[in-house]
């Protein structure tokens, strides 16, 4: 389990200069809890690779994994 | 059996009664619908037929009455939080939790026995004494101990963890309790069905039906209902229900494992917490030792067991008991835990009128349930939060004015 750590979901963040207070608290707070194929950051700790895992968040099943900016 | 007993169990006059009427149908409208017959789902169901008046309700259930984390979770109660808010809330639950045995005509087992947060570094003992501070300063009987306390309440412990993690000190809290869970559950169900409350299991919301900003009803799997008030109590499935209604909100879904032993003879009387170690243990009045860890380290809607779990915690809990060796683990489990950035649940009004929230129990739930049953209750009756939960509305992630339980609430559920 400690090979490979979660980071969270690939979020853009919105651009604070101008961007509205609850866009803002939105990208800070609010989170997609739902369970879905999503984007997330994971790093494979031996190597310290960071990459974007395309995870199933009912079944736990990791679709594809791919560097950030090279997948689509 | 003695005779004199067969004479009850042959007359009709002296039936035992079922714990819950069953319902063949559902009305088509209800003044208020809880989804989720779990403890809270119920208690709320119960305060607002009881304090209220409040009769005409249904509580829908998807699965079956405390079959959610009510039924999973390790039955840790105490009110040693960090944040007045936290410890004003979670001291009424302690007072409520003390006469429900009584009141409810069962037997819940609650079982008072002392709740230590054991520090294995300075900066643990620091967050202690402050806990301490801020626990007295509200009346909670909570005090910063040396480890010949801990050792003379527990005196199979190893103090130095196996040398790995020495135990410089503990936050004690004398009226730290467990209960058997399930019990829970169904005391607050028996009352609300009793008062009229019709709870419907298996019977799953599928949807809200919002109009102009309102609530008017519920798409079930069992059909449509007309309503003005809901609300939602389905801890892990709260994203979901919030989808439904159309916002967003902080609430993130890790899964929380725990596990029990085998019956062993009664040895471990206070309830022990390490947050280093990241486990915590007590022995129920059957015997077993019931056990767990920190929140899983991803998200996940499912309830798997993982090898990871046992193996990591049967190695910290040998650190601190070595003569455990021996003892065989015969269950484990888990449950979603509805996350918060904060540690602090969402309680309260949200941005559709009629629907409210009492979510973001996370791994520390169970205690609240009596506290939260009749502040919810409260609310959904009045059209306002209770005074006890103006700290924990889904509004303080807007305001940036978070309640941090993260001190007090991680690992020691
Ligand atoms: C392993 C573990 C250990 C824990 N230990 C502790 C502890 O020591 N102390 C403590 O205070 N807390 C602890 N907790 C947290 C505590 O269990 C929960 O916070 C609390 O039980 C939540 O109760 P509830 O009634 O809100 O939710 P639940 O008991 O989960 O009930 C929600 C119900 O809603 C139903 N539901 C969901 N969606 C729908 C739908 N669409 N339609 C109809 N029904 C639906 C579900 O089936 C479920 O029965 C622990 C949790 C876990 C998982």
């Amino acid at each position: 389990m400690s090979e490979f750590v979660y980071h969270g979901e690939v979020r853009n963040e919105p651009d604070s200069e101008t961007c509205s207070d609850s866009e803002w608290t939105d990208y800070v707070f609010n989170r997609s809890g739902i369970p879905a194929v999503k984007k997330e950051w994971w790093c494979h700790t031996p190597s310290n690779i960071w990459f974007i895992a395309e995870r199933d968040t009912a079944k736990d099943h990791v679709l594809r994994t791919y560097l950030y900016g090279e997948g689509s | 059996m003695p005779l004199r007993l067969i004479r009850y169990a042959l007359s009709s006059k002296h039936h035992e009664p079922r714990m819950f009427t069953t319902h063949d149908r559902m009305k088509s409208s209800y003044d208020v619908v809880i989804i989720g017959a779990g403890g809270h789902g119920l208690a709320a169901a119960y305060y607002l037929a009881r304090d209220h008046g409040i009769t005409n309700v249904a509580v829908l259930e998807r699965g079956y009455i405390g079959g959610g984390n009510t039924g999973r979770n390790t039955t840790i109660i105490r009110s040693n939080y960090l944040t007045p808010e936290g410890v004003k809330f979670y001291d009424a639950s302690v007072n409520l939790w003390k006469d429900l045995s009584a009141e409810f005509d069962l037997n819940l087992f609650y079982s008072t026995r002392g709740h230590y947060t054991l520090a294995h570094t300075d900066s643990a003992v620091r967050t202690m004494r402050w806990r301490a501070e801020v626990n007295k300063h509200y009346g909670v009987d909570s005090e910063l101990v040396g480890p010949d306390h801990v050792k003379k309440a527990c005196p199979q412990i190893d103090l130095s963890c196996a040398g790995h993690a020495p135990i410089l000190g503990a936050l004690y809290h004398a009226p730290g309790a467990i209960a058997r869970h399930d019990a829970v559950a169904w005391g607050y169900g028996k009352g609300a069905d009793m008062r009229g409350v019709e709870i419907h299991q298996q019977t799953e919301v599928q949807g809200l039906d919002i109009q102009g900003g309102k609530i008017v009803g519920v798409n079930t799997s069992r059909g449509y209902i007309s309503t003005g008030k809901v609300l939602s109590a389905v801890a892990g499935f709260t994203p979901r229900v919030t989808a439904m209604a159309g916002f967003r909100t902080p609430i993130f879904v890790h899964p929380l494992q725990a596990m029990v032993s085998e019956p062993i003879k009664p040895w471990l009387d206070p309830i022990l917490v390490s947050g280093s170690l990241h486990i915590y243990i007590s022995q129920t009045a059957r015997g077993e030792l019931v056990m767990g860890a920190s929140l899983d380290p991803y998200e996940l809607h499912s309830t798997r067991s993982t090898l990871d779990f046992t193996e990591s915690l049967s190695a910290h809990m040998l650190e601190m008991f070595p003569f455990l060796s021996h003892v065989k683990v015969v269950r484990q489990w888990s449950g979603m835990a509805d996350m918060t950035p904060d540690f602090a649940p969402i309680m309260g009004k949200t941005p559709v009128e009629g629907l409210y929230l009492d979510a973001g129990w996370g791994t520390w739930g169970f205690k609240a349930t009596p506290i939260s049953g009749k502040t919810m209750a409260h609310t959904v009756a009045k059209d306002e939060p209770h005074p006890l939960i103006t700290g924990f509305s889904l509004q303080r992630f807007a305001d940036f004015a978070l309640t941090g339980e993260k001190g007090a609430a991680s690992v020691g559920h």
